[in-house]
């Protein structure tokens, strides 16, 4: 059984987006990144538990795969 | 470039004002005969207040139109009684889809439920909506369009408002109790009073498009990101009457709005996407827009509408439609002022309730344009990811926004009583009533927001004591039957169950049990007279 919930649970999902938005409004693309870096390993934190992190990057990879040139 | 011929054409008339020697006073003008002006004239015109409409041109059919109405919008015009015609001709839709490339990502049902009047939205082109209006207003004797009538001065006084209007007869001075200001995006009134409007303006630039053409696509919005046949952008695609299309494509911030708008660049673009040329232009125009707001919409007697008090981005339908609830929140208080039958301050009420509503269409035509037209690289990484996670998760999917189309607003108002009880069902206070299917007296079906009407109303489900007196009741059973249980399903109803409806339908307090003195100082509030005894 999966861990990892990739059903919606924010009760605004828009509101959440614009956060994250807001948050890089005005950054150079290295400060986005950076930002980025940091937020992921909060977060990864947060969950703290390998497994769910591990299910996440698979699944993060797996979407990547997907949109590499040529594979549309 | 606009090449859009005009439809309907009005005559300028010389009017009696012009030739007196002091100004005529007038309870209401209402200066702006696009659709939000001609709705507040025509409500306040039905609720028995004179109204003199002025507007500086005599045609319509011209300009940037709004072609998407809502269902709470459909329902206020139907009030207006102009709902009929908009219906007959409008393209009746309530299904999205949202593309990504070639695939279908997902597709949304803007009404799933039956038992409605209204459908979810229609599509009508703004200049049909505009004459069904003006029709309409040519009906009411107490309403008068005057058309070449440009306000060009504007003197405010403690009890009212003189307008120097300019005709191709010269100028003459109208007084006016209250002055309600629908003139537009570019609003002289707001100018004129110095007033500043601000918020955000975004940079990316869209072509529109009107395209006249035998098509198959179904009724239905749809919108893609990065289609085939315009790489890296956004397209929408809308069915109007007269088999006309709408099509807006998303040209990035750089772009040159006037070469895009040749036909030599124009036509290309269209071909690649409807993959024939088999149809003609009718009508292209390229935008930019802003998302903003007068900080107040009442200054003493003046009252601003619609786009000449608040302005959102296309993307949800929330600039015709949020509009013309303005004009069905403002009518009815400014009506009962002119009566003498409420508080002058239940006008604050106006600005409170519809300045709330602009900051959420606001917010959610701002959040949708930061989607689909994103301003930063790290922007474009967010969205992209957003689509790519949406073919495989659904939290992924709900983030995908490709517009959230016009809701009604739920008032939090001083105007409504707080419930003291629980309530489960799709009504909520502060909102408009879900409509339902009821039958009459007679056994004739009727539909609940028909029977309200425009009137404050208390619906009562009886329980064997004596209905609530004094007011305009309906007893659900005798006066409204409610044979599909979808009143009781959507209320929440069980006998004693009282409801006190608002003139513009939102709930304004409801009760298990109905108590006279609950239900009289709830109508008080309904006038601004909260704290008041009767």
């Amino acid at each position: 059984m999966s861990a990892l919930i990739t059903d919606s649970r924010f009760p605004d999902p828009d509101r959440a987006y614009r956060a994250l938005i807001d948050a890089h409004r005005g950054l150079s693309d290295e400060r986005s990144a950076a930002l980025n870096s940091r937020l992921v390993l909060i977060l990864a934190n947060h969950i703290g538990d390998q497994a769910v992190l591990q299910e996440a990057l698979t699944l993060a990879k797996q979407s990547m795969a997907q949109q590499e040139p040529g594979a549309d | 470039m606009n090449t859009r011929k005009s439809l309907y054409q009005f005559g300028y008339r010389r009017c009696a004002d012009q030739d007196r020697s002091s100004p005529a006073r007038h309870p209401v003008v209402v200066v702006g005969a696009g659709p939000v002006g001609l709705c507040t004239a025509i409500d306040l015109a039905q609720r028995g207040v004179p109204v003199v409409l002025l507007d500086d041109a005599d045609r319509i059919g011209e300009g940037s139109r709004g072609i998407c109405y809502a269902k709470r919008t459909l329902e206020i015009l139907d009030r207006l009684g102009v709902a009929e015609p908009c219906l007959a001709k409008g393209v009746t839709w309530k299904l999205g889809k949202v593309f990504q490339r070639d695939d279908l990502l997902y597709a949304f049902d803007l009404l799933p439920e039956d038992g409605h009047k209204m459908p979810a939205f229609i599509n009508l082109q703004q200049y049909y909506l505009e004459h069904a209006l003006v029709e309409r207003a040519a009906a009411l004797p107490n309403l008068e369009i005057r058309w070449r009538n440009k306000v060009v001065g504007l003197n405010r006084r403690n009890d009212g408002v003189t307008l120097t209007v300019e005709t191709p007869d010269g100028s003459y001075a109208v007084e006016a109790d209250w002055t309600v200001a629908a003139d537009g995006a570019r609003s002289g009134i707001r100018g004129m009073l110095g007033l500043a409007f601000q918020g955000e303006a975004f940079e990316d630039r869209f072509l529109i498009a009107d395209v006249k053409m035998k098509g198959d696509f179904p009724p239905e919005r749809w919108f893609w990101f990065d289609p085939p046949f315009h790489e890296g952008r956004s397209a929408l695609l809308h069915k109007q009457p007269d088999d006309v299309w709408r099509i807006d494509l998303q040209l990035g911030p750089d772009a040159d709005a006037k070469a895009e708008q040749a036909p030599e660049r124009v036509l290309p673009r269209l071909r690649q996407m409807l993959g024939h040329d088999d149809f003609a232009l009718e009508w292209v125009s390229v935008y930019t827009f802003q998302c903003r707001r007068l900080e107040r919409f009442v200054h003493g007697r003046v009252v601003f509408a619609g786009d000449a008090a608040h302005q959102v981005s296309p993307f949800g339908a929330r600039g015709a439609n949020s509009g013309i609830q303005d004009a069905d929140n403002l009518a009815w208080k400014l009506a009962r002022i002119a009566r003498g039958e409420a508080s002058e301050s239940l006008i604050d009420s106006y600005d409170l309730e519809r300045s709330t509503a602009a900051d959420e269409n606001i917010g959610h035509s701002t959040r949708s344009t930061d989607f689909i037209a994103p301003r930063s690289s790290q922007e474009l990484r967010f969205r992209d990811a957003a689509l790519a996670l949406a073919r495989h998760t659904p939290f992924a999917k709900r983030m995908v926004n490709s517009g959230r189309l016009s809701l009604p607003s739920t008032y939090e108002t001083p105007l409504s009583t707080p419930d003291r009880e629980a309530w489960s069902g799709s009504a909520h206070l502060g909102a408009p009533l879900p409509d339902a299917p009821m039958r009459d007296r007679s056994g004739q079906p009727v539909w609940l927001l028909e029977a309200l009407k425009g009137e404050e109303t208390v619906l009562h489900v009886p329980n064997g004591q004596e209905p609530p007196a004094g007011l305009n009741v309906l007893v659900i059973g005798e006066d409204l039957v409610d044979e599909s249980g979808l009143f009781a399903q959507r209320f929440d109803a069980a006998p004693g169950s009282t409801y006190l409806v608002r003139p513009d339908q939102h709930l304004a307090a409801r009760w298990r049990y109905a108590d006279p003195e609950a239900i009289q100082s709830a109508s008080r509030r309904l006038r601004g007279l909260a704290g008041v005894t009767a």
